[in-house]
């Protein structure tokens, strides 16, 4: 109850296209769904994001996952062994970053409105959440960028965008099955001549569905009665081992 | 056909699940040991959080040492004195094991001190073993070596609180199976492990007890000492996963059926031998993985989520 209120005031909140006539806007988009519910089944999944466009112009589509604060640690040899060393933690880290573009990125805009618009993993600013760690922070910065690109959680390099006619356009987004939950935002974004001329946000939202959700919130919220359920599942099914044991 | 792990927050090949609890159920059924020093280093491997992975596998070996246990509660193999002495330490052990498990988490160590734990205590254990069959397979063949005294008098038997055990036929101190109880607690909480493989040979070389009532009693104390890092695990660290154990208490039971039967055609001092160097190989695998030259050198998390 509580949870699809808060989907539907984010919906009223971040309408996908302002309500001025479309007519009017240099660009148009919406996905295939604005949902995705984890359920048992769950190996990940994809969206389609479509729209138009007054005219030419490179589309560059970026979808964020819900940003958290995310600790990153050097591994360090010490007698023969890895062991975790020394750790600096970045605030603003999106869980999940996607990129698509019509052509390559440095063809589209400036490397400055890149970094200025966060387009691309490399120009994510990812700030320290201590002011200490800011002179050290570059290299464990790379290695948290390079360890999110391995858990394909975020795209190195971008994805296609299809354009038809110099009007309609498409791309697929891809969400791999170990996408953390949260309100996700799609935008396009429209170049002409390096110019950024228009942009849209659209929510989506990853949420555990299901039997899924009500396992991880109950695990969450009443720890102890699980535990409880826990324990009590496992000595049923030792039991009934057990009678099989005997019978067989 | 995949599965998405609700606490894990991972998908999974369910098959694979269930195979491997077949597996690791099999081994268990053969060897009579709980198995959680093979499915905990496993389950890491195919991608489980290391946390959920020690979390849950203490939730599956409830299931299995249930079932064990009661066959030998019938059998009147169970020294329910010993057992409980047993269990105050593992009580006392296990809670302070979840609340280092806790600590060295925030710290982002937890991994690091798992590993090492399988590497030790797997390690010492798998040597002893294949030690001990080999001198059983000396023994069979050549009849002249030396046999080992019946009762030793040691510093053990001069401590005090001695209490008087019936069905083990034992004269010791209280002291005696409550620090061993502790102490198992501590890498049950740790390692997601029953324990049994440190608490037999304990059992049998330490306090002496007789053989036949030692499974059923470890089993006995295993089923509560394992709950209650089931319990704490769950209230304090969300990492254990009904799903995930539910899967592999299905395939280990299955396995342990099949392992029972094939086992009681083995010799013992084999079937030692063989579990000595399953458990060799499985330290060996995990110190491989310590001293390897990472893919990355920087790891992510510590952190909690939520």
């Amino acid at each position: 109850m509580h949870r699809s209120a808060t989907v539907f005031a984010l919906a009223l909140a971040l309408p996908a296209v302002d309500p001025q006539s479309a007519a009017a806007m240099p660009l148009v988009a919406d996905l295939s769904s604005r949902e995705i519910a984890i359920t048992t089944g769950f190996s990940g999944a994809d969206l389609l994001l479509f729209g138009a466009t007054d005219g030419e112009g490179d589309v560059v589509v970026v979808v964020r996952g819900p940003v958290r604060r995310e600790v990153v640690r050097r591994k360090e040899r010490i007698a023969g062994i890895w062991l975790n060393g020394t750790s600096v933690a970045f605030d603003d880290v999106p869980g999940f970053y996607f990129i698509a573009s019509s052509r390559p990125l440095d063809q589209v805009t400036p490397p400055e409105t890149l970094r200025k618009l966060q387009i691309g993993v490399a120009h994510l600013s990812l700030p320290t959440a201590s002011a200490h760690d800011k002179d050290r922070a570059e290299s464990f910065r790379s290695g948290l960028r390079r360890a999110m690109v391995a858990r394909n959680l975020y795209s190195e390099t971008a994805a296609p965008v299809a354009v038809l006619g110099n009007r309609l356009f498409r791309t697929e987004i891809r969400f791999p099955a170990n996408v953390p939950t949260g309100v996700y935002t799609a935008e396009t974004y429209l170049f002409r001549g390096g110019q950024l001329t228009g942009s849209t946000k659209t929510p989506v939202i990853v949420r555990k569905a299901g039997v899924e959700a009500r396992i991880f919130d109950f695990a969450q919220e009443q720890a102890a009665l699980y535990g409880v359920v826990a324990i009590v599942v496992a000595l049923v099914a030792g039991w009934l081992a057990g009678l099989m044991f005997r019978k067989a | 056909m995949q599965v998405y792990l609700p606490i894990a927050e991972i998908s999974l090949n369910a098959l694979l699940l269930l195979g491997l609890g077949g597996m690791v159920g099999f081994l268990s059924g053969m060897f009579g040991v709980g198995g959680g020093f093979l499915m905990t280093p496993l389950l890491i491997f195919i991608g489980v959080p290391p946390a959920v992975a020690v979390g849950t596998e203490a939730n599956q070996v409830v299931a299995s040492s249930a079932s064990g246990a009661l066959a030998h509660w019938r059998r009147g193999n169970v020294d329910l004195k010993m057992g409980i002495l047993l269990l105050a330490g593992g009580f006392l052990g296990s809670s302070f094991g979840v609340w280092l498990f806790t600590s060295l988490r925030q710290l982002g160590q937890l991994d690091l001190v798992i590993a090492l734990c399988y590497v030790a205590f797997l390690g010492i254990i798998g040597a002893l073993m294949v030690a001990e069959s080999g001198r059983a397979w000396l023994r069979s063949h050549i009849s002249a070596m030396p046999r080992r005294k019946l009762h030793r008098h040691t510093w053990m038997h001069g401590l005090p609180f001695k209490m008087r055990f019936r069905r083990s036929k034992l004269y010791i101190s209280a002291l005696l199976p409550v620090s061993i109880g502790f102490f198992v607690g501590i890498l049950s909480a740790i390692m997601g492990v029953g324990g049994g493989f440190i608490m037999v040979p304990a059992m049998i070389y330490l306090l002496g007890m007789p053989t036949s009532v030692v499974i059923g009693t470890s089993l006995f104390q295993i089923i509560f000492v394992t709950a209650n890092v089931t319990f704490l695990q769950s209230l304090n660290n969300q990492t254990v996963d009904i799903v995930l154990a539910l899967l592999l208490v299905l395939g280990s039971v299955v396995g342990a059926q099949l392992g029972t039967r094939f086992g009681m055609r083995l010799r013992s001092e084999h079937l030692r031998g063989l579990l000595g160097a399953i458990v060799l190989a499985v330290a060996g695998r995990v110190a491989f993985d310590l001293t390897v030259t990472p893919e990355s050198l920087f790891d992510l998390g510590g952190e909690r989520r939520h």
